[in-house]
């Protein structure tokens, strides 16, 4: 017999039976699912199904964070309708707008814990195998019978392994070793795939760090993606678990359908050029495009190591376009004031967001003017993404993000830092 | 049965911003009015000539992207039901056959015709005949089946809740 995947593993565990293969349709229990501001939609939709209520209202999670503070009054109703529906099905946990992006939430609240799965009604839900765990996004109507049933169908993805290696050099993050990663499988490289990553790289960066990889293949088509849990994740869940977890890992004689390797040590910083996040270019080949807005933040690049990098750039310098920073949540907010990281980003003249998605997705916070560029540390550059069609996205770390705060235009980092 | 229906010919890699844009996920909720901006910011002709009974013919990947319903359901209702693509981004495929839009695989067809060219389906024997070729449609799993034929996981689900064993 061959070894098993993780997601073989894992989505066997979460169907209640011994054994799956890359292929096998199974119905999935999910320890946790959960919504953003889409709840109020799916509430419509769960209305029209005919179930009595919620069955595991322990068992979901909603937060408001794509547009927080409500800027219009039609958001502010949806928020209004999602809050009134939690009260009535008694959802065991909430987190109001200016808690956090959902994938961050649900980690820095033990929500999500190794071997577990999880599905969210957002395409980033890939996030969670930072954690170790299975997580995959989900649409509307299936987070409705989830919510209805506690149950859904999900085929056993097949896996593709990859491998990275060696140190990033400074100023070179996960992020780009995922935008590396993605410029080389393409926007459908991972298609349908569980994104299984081993290698001694990602055990030696920050933890936090990590998320960023998970949560970029779903820009390559992932079903879910899984870093192996090491001590450092177990010390992370235990400061906050509820229930008791059994990691998992695949067996060393897993079938893949194929296996990359990605050796780092000399990797320069990446950016996603406009409007695909696998249009990927070493920075030196985009280096002085000129860039009208800088955005760092998003459940990419939205955490304490990604403010602290920024800072580092920032401390004694004034940015020359304007610079939106939105931490992912507000436990990261209230880390980086604590840490003095605030004040120097607010002297480099940069503006703080309530911490959510923010102009990520172009609802509010940031929006571009026609044809106006913004370099941005989120996970997807697509075509008006921003809210305004027309408005070039570029994609780069925290560090590319903050240097081209401070000229305006795409700049390496490594130049102010030299 | 043998039906016929006319092509929305698209390339690779169309993502759900650009079926159904970002800016309005959180605004429209009448059918009319999430029709109305089907494509927009790709095919500013898709949602005024658009016709029921018009299929999508796609390359590779399409959907990628966000999870967002409204990127299938702004083509149902503009009257598309049936998409057929290279490839399809994975929620987006799951996110068909739950509103019962039923999702088709086919590599080649996207490179064999054009927008206006005309395609013929039938669905009972599984083929898709267009400029003389024939194609299979590859078969999906009974559970998946099950969703599409009562036309979507809501209707699966009112089923359930009301006591019928479906169908
Ligand atoms: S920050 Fe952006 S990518 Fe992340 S959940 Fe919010 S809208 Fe989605």
């Amino acid at each position: 017999m061959t070894g098993r995947t993780f997601a073989e593993k894992a989505l066997a565990r979460a169907a209640g039976v011994p054994d799956a293969r890359a292929g096998d349709t199974l119905d999935v229990t999910p320890d946790l699912v959960f919504s953003h501001d889409n709840s109020a939609a799916i509430r419509r939709i769960f209305e029209q199904t005919g179930a009595p209520r919620i069955l595991h209202p322990e068992r979901v999670a909603i937060m408001l964070d794509h547009a927080v503070p409500a800027p219009t009054t039609r958001h502010a109703q949806n928020h209004a309708e999602i809050r009134e529906w939690v009260r009535e099905q008694a959802v065991a946990h909430f987190f109001e707008a200016g808690r956090g992006i959902c994938h961050q939430v649900i980690s820095e609240e033990g929500l999500v814990l190794p071997g577990e799965t999880v599905l969210g009604a957002d395409s980033h839900s890939t996030h969670a195998g930072w954690l170790g765990a299975f997580g995959a996004g989900v649409g509307r109507t299936e987070m409705a019978a989830l919510w209805a049933t506690g149950e859904i169908w999900l085929r056993v993805p097949e896996a593709i392994q990859i491998t990275v290696t060696g140190t990033p050099p400074p100023t070179v993050t996960a992020k780009d070793i995922s935008l590396r990663i993605l410029g080389e499988l393409g926007a459908d490289g991972g298609l349908y795939t569980s994104i299984e990553f081993a290698g001694n790289t990602i055990i030696t960066l920050p933890l936090d760090e990590r998320a960023t990889i998970p949560n970029m293949m779903a820009e390559a088509g992932a079903k879910n993606a899984y870093l192996p849990p090491d001590q450092v994740v177990f010390d992370y869940v235990q400061a906050r678990q509820t229930r008791v977890f059994s990691p998992i890992y695949p067996d060393p004689d897993a079938e893949y359908a194929q296996r990359y390797e990605f050796e780092v040590s000399g990797l320069e910083p990446q950016i996603a050029l406009p409007h695909q996040p696998d249009n990927v270019v070493p920075i030196s080949d985009v280096a002085g495009e000129v860039v009208h807005q800088a955005f760092l933040g998003t459940c990419t690049n939205g955490r304490i190591t990604d403010l602290r990098a920024a800072a580092e750039v920032l401390h004694g310098q004034h940015v020359q376009c304007r610079l939106i920073v939105i931490p992912a949540s507000a436990q990261i907010l209230q880390q980086a004031v604590q840490e003095g990281l605030i004040s120097i980003l607010l002297e480099a003249g940069a503006m703080i967001g309530t911490p959510g998605c923010g102009p990520c997705m172009g609802n509010h916070m940031g929006i571009p003017a026609p044809n106006e560029a913004t370099i941005s540390s989120a996970n997807r550059n697509y075509w008006g993404r921003m809210g305004t069609p027309s408005a070039p996205v570029y994609l780069g770390n925290p560090y590319v993000v903050a240097a081209s705060a401070v000229t305006g235009r795409i700049t390496d980092p490594r130049e102010l830092l030299a | 049965m043998t039906t016929h229906h006319r092509c929305w010919v698209y390339g690779d890699n169309v993502n759900t911003d650009m079926i159904f844009p970002g800016r309005h996920t959180y605004t429209l909720s009448v059918p009319e009015d999430i029709a109305a901006h089907a494509l927009e910011d790709l095919d500013t002709t898709f949602a005024a000539s658009v016709r029921p009974g018009d299929v999508i013919v796609a390359g590779w990947n399409w959907g990628c992207g966000s999870s967002r319903e409204q990127a299938v359901t702004a083509l149902k209702y503009a009257g598309i039901d049936v998409i057929i693509a290279a490839s399809f981004g994975r929620i987006y495929f799951r996110n068909c056959i739950n509103q019962g839009v039923l999702p088709i695989v086919c590599p080649e067809l996207h490179t064999l015709v054009n927008t206006g060219d005309r395609l013929a389906l039938d669905r009972r024997a599984g083929t898709i005949t267009a400029q003389e070729q024939i194609f299979a449609i590859p078969p999906l799993s009974p559970t998946v089946q099950a969703i599409l034929d009562a036309g979507g996981l809501l209707s699966l689900l009112q089923h359930r809740f009301k006591g019928d064993s479906y169908p």
